[in-house]
């Protein structure tokens, strides 16, 4: 899984450019031809927290924007190493946003 | 509001609709996949609708197709977003209409305009999928691709809206059934599937082309949506193959003489004593364009031999100083090609303007199995008056008189029963 943090990614739908989001696009399409692209959705950076064992709830967003995760994507990848080569292709390095990359634990029951 | 305000407005959206639904259709249609075709009907009905309801109140906006797109695309993405779909999404694109990330821009794509033609070309060969039949290609092409009504094309077809609305339903039925997808052929069957397509818009071409029909109307539109599809196939590289060429230069010269063919009481004017100056000069260049492209590669096809007739016709300066030798040369070799009967009636026609009369007459009366057909009788008939037999022209044009159903064709061999009725020389 990637976790999209800085960048566009931060922004509101609104002020995203048309362009950049056909560049998220293109990039999306390239993994789906490929088979590597499971899905993923951008996530609006505002939200709510629900906290701890009195479930009290907080407004977001929580952290400094550059930090906020704005959205995941999920990908099949053979190994980590794979999956980082994969993501150096994302749009997000453009406009000097991050990128984290984490295998999906499989719970053995 | 004034009333010819309003009549204005329906003008401007029924030209729109004919020329954006069609397209709107197929994006939809690529977007959704074939199964789910009434879906996307269902949103450009709604869009169309809907233009109606909001200009009617103000005014029709600077870019009405522009305003269309936007309607139909927003009303897709929410059928998507709320999968209200009923057949679920099975192609390359897929992916991307279920990720918030990609699902507006891949749409917005989809609408630009080569996208939107690639659409129109790969619905064009699911509707001519060898596995339907002609006549329920055209009908789906017709409604999918030009955007005519149901009833419009019932009034092509000389039959009701049932009728009509039940091929289609069949029609679909068999693509689903069938998986037929919205892709181009492979290689190795393109050939083949082009030539499916050719013939269906060649097909719809005739129909409107024919004299038969009653309505002037209806037939121009049929040839100019087979013109249009035509002109779209010529423009990809893909599919602008030298007998795409071919056709389309048939159908410019053929198109050439429409407003000349009839007069303005509606009777037919024959080749002969139609009026050259009013012949369309516009599309005789065009047509003369296309034959020159269509003699690239080595592959003639039947396109290619009728298309050189016409251009003869076209290009001669009169009647009498046309190529009649090379017309029938071409009518030897298009018949050694197809062995069409109708070919081989006109042939004849053309063999007695090169050898005379008496030969057209002795070769005519050799043909089987047309006495039943309208055009073999009049075209007999025209011949023996020629030769002065005004009473064997009288026996053959009555013969073809009582095998028209067309108003038009009724009235000429009247007149020309007259003529064998008066006395006198003989001749038209």
């Amino acid at each position: 899984m990637y976790l999209f943090r800085g960048g566009m990614a931060s922004e509101q739908a609104a002020n995203v450019p048309a362009d950049h989001m056909q560049k998220w696009m293109k990039w999306m399409e390239s993994l789906g031809q490929k088979g590597i692209l499971v899905g993923g959705e951008p996530l609006q950076p505002t939200g709510k927290q629900v906290n701890g064992s009195k479930k009290v709830v907080t407004d977001g967003p929580f952290i400094e924007a550059k930090e906020l995760v704005g959205g995941y994507l999920i990908v099949n990848a053979k190994d980590i190493n794979e999956a980082v080569e994969i993501s150096k292709g994302c749009p997000i390095f453009e406009e000097d946003g991050k990128l984290e990359v984490r295998p999906i634990q499989k719970m053995e029951m | 509001m004034p009333d010819s305000k309003n009549s204005e407005i329906y003008k401007t959206v029924d030209h729109l609709f004919r020329q954006e639904s069609g397209k709107m259709v197929a994006v939809l249609t690529r977007i959704f996949g074939f199964p789910n075709i009434e879906q996307a009907e269902d949103i450009v009905q709604d869009t169309i609708l809907k233009a109606l309801e909001v200009w009617k109140w103000g005014k029709v906006p600077d870019n009405p197709q522009a305003w269309l797109y936007q309607s139909a695309k927003n009303k897709s993405i929410d059928i998507i977003r709320r999968k209200k779909l009923k057949y679920k999404i099975e192609n390359e694109i897929a992916i991307l209409l279920k990720s918030e990330y990609s699902l507006a821009p891949i749409v917005t794509e989809m609408f630009t305009v080569g996208e939107i033609k690639d659409s129109q070309l790969r619905m064009m060969f699911a509707c001519c999928h060898p596995s339907i039949s002609p006549e329920a290609q055209i009908t789906l092409m017709l409604k999918t691709l030009c955007g005519l009504s149901i009833k419009e094309i019932g009034n092509a077809f000389l039959t009701n809206e049932e009728t009509i609305n039940k091929r289609l339903y069949r029609t679909k039925e068999k693509i689903r059934a069938d998986k037929i997808s919205l892709d181009y052929p492979g290689a190795d069957t393109m050939p083949k599937r082009m030539d499916g397509v050719l013939k269906t818009l060649y097909l719809l071409f005739s129909e409107g082309y024919s004299s038969s029909h009653p309505e002037k109307l209806i037939r121009e539109d049929l040839c100019e949506e087979a013109m249009r599809m035509t002109i779209l196939l010529s423009e990809n590289p893909k599919t602008n193959h030298p007998h795409t060429n071919a056709l389309l230069a048939l159908m410019c010269y053929q198109v050439s003489r429409f407003n000349t063919r009839l007069d303005d009481k509606g009777l037919i004017i024959l080749l002969k004593d139609q009026d050259r100056s009013q012949w369309n000069k516009f599309l005789i260049e065009k047509g003369n364009e296309y034959m020159m492209r269509a003699a690239e590669g080595e592959m003639v096809h039947d396109f290619h031999i009728e298309a050189a007739i016409t251009s003869v016709h076209a290009n001669s300066a009169s009647f009498e100083k046309t190529n009649w030798k090379l017309i029938l040369t071409l009518y030897n070799t298009l018949l050694d090609r197809t062995n069409n009967p109708m070919v081989a009636l006109n042939r004849c026609l053309v063999l007695a303007e090169v050898e005379g009369y008496e030969r057209a007459i002795e070769e005519l009366n050799r043909m089987k199995g047309l006495s039943g057909n309208c055009y073999y009788n009049s075209s007999l008939g025209e011949m023996y008056l020629k030769t002065g037999d005004k009473e064997k022209a009288k026996i053959y044009f009555g013969k073809a008189l009582s095998l028209t159903s067309s108003n038009a064709e009724t009235e000429l061999i009247r007149r020309k029963i007259n003529l064998c009725l008066s006395a006198g020389r003989a001749g038209s």
